[in-house]
């Protein structure tokens, strides 16, 4: 008697239970793939590349602008009387790949370059714990024969002289809503060095971070790291002094913009120059506040296919 | 006896099964969309990866709604969508869960369409709020289920702030459309 009072009870919980059930629970596990957006507020950290891309379709103008160093003193107005600017075009060709174009007031230098998405960080359907992106690019220096460092009277000159490239693999992961921490092994090749002791192929690690202190400005900061012996010590007065490149900043997005203000001890604002070209020391004073202006601009929307196709899929108010 | 006992136990087993045997109807691709209209900038966004169940024997309805699947003309609208304005990361499903009344689930064997009333809970950027709004069901000839409804939703209802900055370009109001089309489960 009491073992069917007893399974009476069980069914009685379980009808109690089918009822309480969640009825989404019936479509069984939601298998949408999630990839982490928003790591950084733009696609460079401060001078060197972030993880992020430019989104597909999307063009970005950006308007990158550093002053003179601090250290320059009053008759320089502590640097504000000089400007260096970096005009560049970034374009966003599929999800993974974007493609850049840029020009420098420093040495009238042109560059281009690509950065691939190999690996993204995933937030829901998958695991990858990190995004892993390439970036290579070369520049070219546009000056006047005569303006180049290493002219001399009756010297030969060649194009590739003027050349440089860069390689760069950028890992980076976004550990929470505020916080994202991104690695940067490279290599810059610069095809004309100083002298024959002189690394043509300069091995450097870079560093950057950026934490969120609201939702709309970030905080950021980057380093590069250039493994010793590679850059040319000065021998003779007057030969430049190479250090690290170092940067902090403030984002600031404000709808269709992003503000960055810095302050930096590079004034190149392409890779071969702001990792192997930076003169300026922190600790002198040599600081160089600094902003990049970046506006997007929508000119192709990859998806509106897929979202006409859907909406006549509709009911025919869409 | 022991025989006895056994086949007692699977019907005490099987009954509350038995009782289930409901008339549920399922969707994975439903299409939400939202629009909103200020006279500097129309937005809209759409979702086709809405997820639904109807169980008309009891009338209980439950919507799930990834917010990251909003799909924007401007990928950075979207991405300040979820940045900002709906935290996805901390919130990243819209929920309502309600009851449907004016129908009983004899009338969703004849094609036709019905006038319900979908009262419950909408539950978005982890804020609930009660809501009552009118909905279609369409029975089809093949015996497919279509529901649709519009309502309006408030930001500010949802603790969605808006900066005074874009308060201009980003409707008060947002009118949401559901349009979802349900196989039997």
């Amino acid at each position: 008697m009491r073992l069917p009072l007893f399974l009476l009870a069980i069914t009685l919980l379980q009808a109690v239970h089918a009822q309480d059930d969640d009825l989404l629970s019936l479509l069984g596990e939601d298998s949408t793939v999630e990839y982490t957006t928003a790591s950084f507020k733009a696609t460079r950290v401060i001078n060197g590349n972030s993880i992020e891309n430019t989104a597909h379709g999307v063009l970005d103008f950006r308007i990158s602008h550093r002053f003179g160093y601090l250290s320059a003193g009053n008759e320089e107005f502590w640097g504000l009387d000089q400007a260096f600017i970096r005009l560049g075009l970034d374009y966003g060709v599929t999800e993974r790949l974007m493609v850049g174009l840029g020009r420098s007031s420093y040495n009238k230098t042109v560059d281009g370059f690509f950065k691939y998405k190999i690996l993204r960080q995933c937030d829901q359907g998958c695991s990858t714990p990190l995004t892993l992106s390439f970036a290579a690019g070369m520049d070219i220096t546009t000056l006047a024969d005569d303006k180049l460092p290493w002219y001399q009277e009756g010297r030969e000159l060649y194009m590739s002289q003027r050349m440089g490239y860069y390689f760069q693999l950028i890992a980076g992961r976004k550990f929470n809503e505020r916080f994202t921490l991104q690695l940067m092994p490279g290599l810059v090749h610069n095809n004309m060095v100083r002298t024959a002791e002189d690394a043509h192929d300069v091995i450097n690690i870079g560093g950057a971070g950026r934490y969120k202190i609201t939702k709309r400005m970030a905080i950021n900061g980057e380093y590069f790291y250039v493994l010793p012996d590679q850059l040319p010590e000065p021998v003779s007065p007057g030969d430049p002094e190479f250090h690290n490149s170092f940067s902090v900043g403030l984002d600031i997005e404000t709808g269709g913009h992003v503000f960055q203000l810095h302050c930096t001890n590079s004034f190149p604002m392409f890779e071969r120059g702001f990792i192997t070209q930076t003169t300026g020391d922190w600790l002198d004073g040599d600081i160089s506040f600094g902003f990049n202006i970046s506006r997007v601009f929508t000119v192709h929307d990859p998806k509106a296919k897929a979202r006409k196709k859907a909406g006549a899929q509709g009911n025919g108010s869409w | 006896m022991n025989k006895n006992i056994r086949s007692l136990a699977a019907a005490a087993l099987l009954a509350p099964a038995a009782l289930m045997a409901q008339e549920r109807y399922a969707c994975r691709t439903g299409n939400v969309s939202f629009f909103s209209a200020t006279p500097v900038e129309n937005i809209e966004a759409h979702n086709h990866k809405a997820t639904s169940v109807y169980d008309a024997t009891a009338g209980n309805v439950e919507f799930a709604v990834l917010i990251k699947a909003f799909e924007f003309e401007k990928a950075l609208m979207q991405e300040h969508f979820n940045e900002n304005y709906m935290e996805s990361n901390t919130y990243p499903k819209a929920i309502f869960k309600g009851k449907v009344t004016g129908i009983t689930a004899a009338d969703l064997k004849k094609p036709g369409t019905y006038p319900v009333m979908v009262e419950g809970e909408l539950t978005m950027h982890g804020v609930a709020k009660p809501r009552k709004e009118k909905a279609t069901l369409t029975v089809e000839p093949t015996g497919a289920v279509k529901a649709s409804c519009d309502f309006i939703v408030k930001p500010e209802d949802h603790k969605i702030t808006i900066p005074a900055v874009v308060r201009g370009q980003i409707a008060e109001e947002i009118q949401v459309k559901v349009r979802i089309d349900y196989q039997k489960m």
